[in-house]
C-alpha cells in the first residue's frame, strides 16, 4: 500500500514540470500556452486524487451505497475546466494578434523587433 | 472540408442527437453526472462540428454574431436575477429556499434557473470563441 | 483492479507530458495535448469524478484542440529552434520538482478514507444534500446551490474571456482578410 501511496502525486508533479519546462524554456507562445494547458491539468489530477476515498463511489447519492468520494474538489475542477479553456481561448486569440502585429510569435523574435523599433 | 458527402451526412445524422443529448445532460444534472457546464460544452461542441463541417457562414446564420453576444450577457443575467430574487422575496442572495412554498421545492427551482443560467453563457461563448477563431482564417 | 488501471494511465499521461516537451512541431503537440485530456478524463472516471470526466472529455479533447489546431492555421505549425540555453530551465525544473516531491511526503497516501481532506464539510455535504435540496447529485448541489457564489464568479469569468475574445478577434463584423 505505501510503495504506491504517493504515486499519484509524484506523477502529477511530472507532468506539472512538464508544463513548467514548456513555459520557460521555450520561445514559441503557442507552445507555452500548451506547456500551461498541460500544468493545468496536472493540477486538476492532483485535486481530484485527493478527494478520491478507497472503496468509495461517485457522489450521486443512491441507496445500497454509503461511502462516497468527496464532491468538494470536484466541484472546484469542475469550474476550473471551463474557465481554463475559455481562459486558453484568450490566450490564443493574443497569440494570433501578435502574428497578426509581428509576423512572429517566436518570443526572441518580437523582443528583437521590439528593441529595433 | 464542406464537399465530402461522408462528413456532411455524418454531421447531418450527428449533430440533433448531439444538441439533444446536451439537452438531456442539462436537465438530467440533478440525477446523474451533468449540469451546466457540461451541457453547454456539448451544444457548443454541436455547433462548432457544424461549422467545421458546412462552413463558419452557415454556421452563423443559425446563431448569428447579435444572438451570441446577447446569450454570453443573458446567462450571467439569468445566474444573478436568481440571487437578486432571493433577496427581493425576503431571503438572502442566492438562497433558493424562499423561492417556493416547500424549501425543498425552491431548492429544486433554483438550481435549475442557475444552471441554465451557466449553460445559456457557456455554451455561447464556446461557439463564439470558435467563429472568432475561424472567421479569421478566411 | 482500479489501482491498476490508475498506475497505467498515470504513466501514459507522463509519456505524453514528456513528448510534448520534445517535439517540435506544433501540430503534432496539439494532437499530443488532445489525447492527454482524453487520458486524464478517464483517469477521472477511474477517479470517481465522473462530473469532471465528463467536463474534460468535452472540453479538453474537443474544444481545446479545435482552438489549437484553428489557432496554429493562423500562426504556423513549426516552432522555430531557438538559439536560448536549455540548461538553465532544466535545473530550475528539477529543482522545483525535487522540492515538490519532498513536500508530497508529508502528504496523506491516496485513498485514505482518514485524510483531513475528508474530515471537514464533505460529510456534511454528502449527508444534508438529499435532504436539503432533493437533489441525489452532490456534486450539482454544492455547484449551484451550497458554493453558488463560486459558480457565480466562474460564470463571470467566462463571459469576461468571451467578451476579450470578440474585443481581440473580431466577431462576423470585419470582411474576411481585413487586419485590425
Amino acid at each position: 500500500m505505501w510503495a504506491f501511496g504517493l504515486y499519484n502525486y509524484w506523477i502529477v508533479i511530472v507532468l506539472m514540470m512538464a508544463g513548467f519546462y514548456m513555459v520557460i524554456a521555450h520561445g514559441n507562445l503557442v507552445k507555452k500556452i500548451i506547456g500551461l494547458n498541460v500544468f493545468q491539468t496536472s493540477v486538476f489530477i492532483l485535486y481530484i486524487s485527493m478527494g478520491k476515498v478507497g472503496g468509495g463511489t461517485a457522489p450521486i447519492i443512491s441507496e445500497g451505497f454509503t461511502r462516497y468520494s468527496n464532491p468538494l474538489p470536484h466541484v472546484l475542477i469542475l469550474t476550473a475546466i471551463v474557465v481554463g479553456v475559455a481562459t486558453a481561448a484568450l490566450g490564443l486569440a493574443l497569440a494570433v494578434r501578435i502574428k497578426e502585429a509581428y509576423g512572429t510569435i517566436e518570443e526572441d523574435e518580437i523582443v528583437k523587433a521590439d528593441t529595433l523599433s | 472540408m464542406t464537399h465530402n458527402p461522408v462528413l456532411r451526412v455524418m454531421a447531418k445524422l450527428m449533430i440533433p442527437f448531439i444538441l439533444l443529448f446536451a439537452l438531456y445532460v442539462q436537465f438530467h444534472g440533478d440525477f446523474g453526472p451533468g449540469g451546466g457546464f457540461q451541457a453547454g460544452v456539448i451544444f457548443g461542441a454541436g455547433l462548432i462540428l457544424y461549422g467545421l463541417v458546412f462552413g463558419v457562414e452557415t454556421a452563423l446564420k443559425v446563431f448569428s454574431p447579435t444572438i451570441l453576444r446577447i446569450g454570453i450577457a443573458v446567462g450571467v443575467l439569468l445566474y444573478a436575477t436568481v440571487g437578486l430574487a432571493g433577496i427581493a422575496l425576503n431571503g438572502k442572495y442566492l438562497n433558493y429556499n424562499v423561492l417556493a412554498h416547500d424549501p425543498v421545492h425552491g431548492q429544486h427551482l433554483g438550481i435549475l434557473l442557475v444552471e441554465l443560467g451557466v449553460f445559456i453563457t457557456v455554451a455561447s461563448v464556446m461557439m463564439t470563441i470558435f467563429f472568432a477563431f475561424a472567421g479569421r482564417k478566411s | 483492479m482500479a489501482e491498476f488501471v490508475d498506475f497505467i494511465l498515470l504513466g501514459f499521461l507522463a509519456v505524453v507530458a514528456l513528448a510534448m516537451t520534445r517535439l517540435r512541431n506544433l501540430f503534432a503537440v496539439a494532437m499530443l495535448s488532445g489525447i492527454y485530456s482524453l487520458l486524464s478524463a478517464v483517469l477521472f472516471v477511474v477517479l470517481d469524478a465522473v462530473d469532471v470526466a465528463f467536463t474534460e472529455a468535452a472540453v479538453g479533447a474537443g474544444i481545446t484542440t479545435v482552438l489549437m489546431i484553428g489557432t496554429l492555421a493562423l500562426t504556423g505549425t513549426e516552432e522555430k529552434i531557438s538559439g536560448r540555453h536549455t540548461m538553465i530551465p532544466l535545473l530550475i525544473v528539477l529543482f522545483t520538482g525535487a522540492a515538490l516531491i519532498y513536500g508530497t511526503l508529508d502528504m496523506p497516501a491516496f485513498e485514505d478514507p482518514q485524510a483531513p481532506v475528508h474530515q471537514h464539510v464533505a460529510p456534511k455535504y454528502l449527508r444534508d444534500t438529499p435532504i436539503e435540496t432533493g437533489v441525489p447529485n452532490v456534486v450539482t448541489a454544492v455547484l449551484a446551490s451550497y458554493r453558488g457564489y463560486d459558480t457565480l464568479g466562474e460564470t463571470t469569468v467566462i463571459f469576461t474571456a468571451g467578451l476579450g475574445v470578440i474585443i481581440l478577434l473580431g466577431l462576423g463584423q470585419r470582411k474576411p482578410g481585413g487586419t485590425a
